[in-house]
């Protein structure tokens, strides 16, 4: 059970993660990540390139699900303006082990951040607006795991 | 025709989101056709200042400055991604 979905409304977190959790399986790992608010920041805006992000998310899914024969994997990702709390991004991973939930969890929000065709721009509370730049720490954790 | 498409900082540069070009028949990779861009007008000049800082999707897959254009019917433009 692969899905891959963008997003303008929040997600539910304990909904996402429970229709992965289906009976039998033996662990669920999930990351969520929230618009910080740090730095005078109140709000951001996620722009994304539509042609390409929603295939990137399922690509990204396939390759976990069989790098870590997982029972299911779930990536939503936000776009439009989100206020600081709102939830940015969503992974959920299902398997039989925690090491592979934990794992997988961790390679597909490492790739996202690099892979997926998504730009924050943040908002200040002085109305002062920024495109976020890329980090280099980002980088070489998504190229980590191809030597793993 | 190439369909010629910007996002983030490379779009509010421009002022657009995109636009269709000829390509000549001299270019050959991507990076021949921002040479090319560059030469016919000082905005794509000052957008595309910074190599090191654009990045690339041919028919929405990513690509490098060396990937050859060949048939593709889109190419876009854009900064290095920040999701997540």
């Amino acid at each position: 059970m692969i899905r891959g979905e963008i997003l303008e409304a929040p997600f539910d977190l304990a909904r996402e993660v429970g229709a992965i959790a289906l009976a039998g399986v033996g662990a669920v790992a999930s990351f969520s990540g929230y618009v910080r608010g740090d730095g005078g920041i109140i709000a951001i805006e996620l722009e994304h390139y539509p042609a390409m992000t929603a295939r990137v998310l399922t690509t990204l899914a396939e390759q976990a699900s069989n790098r870590w024969s997982l029972s299911a994997c779930t990536i939503l990702h936000r776009i439009g303006r989100l206020v600081v709390g709102e939830p940015i991004v969503l992974v959920a991973v299902a398997s039989p082990h925690r090491a592979e939930a934990l794992e997988a969890c961790s390679y597909l929000i490492d790739r996202l951040k690099t892979d997926a065709p998504f730009w924050k721009k943040e908002i200040g509370s002085d109305g002062r607006s920024d495109w976020v730049a890329a980090k280099l720490s980002d980088l070489d954790r998504s190229a980590n795991w191809d030597e793993m | 025709m190439l369909r010629v498409v910007y996002f983030a900082s490379v779009r509010e540069a421009l002022g657009c989101d995109g636009e269709d070009h000829l390509v000549p028949e001299t270019v050959s990779t991507i990076g021949d056709f921002i040479d090319h861009l560059c030469d016919i007008a000082p905005c794509y000049h000052s957008a595309f200042a910074d190599r090191s800082k654009l990045r690339f999707a041919l028919d929405a897959h990513m690509a490098k400055a060396d990937a050859v254009l060949g048939d593709a019917a889109e190419l876009a433009v854009f900064p290095p991604v920040t999701g997540g």
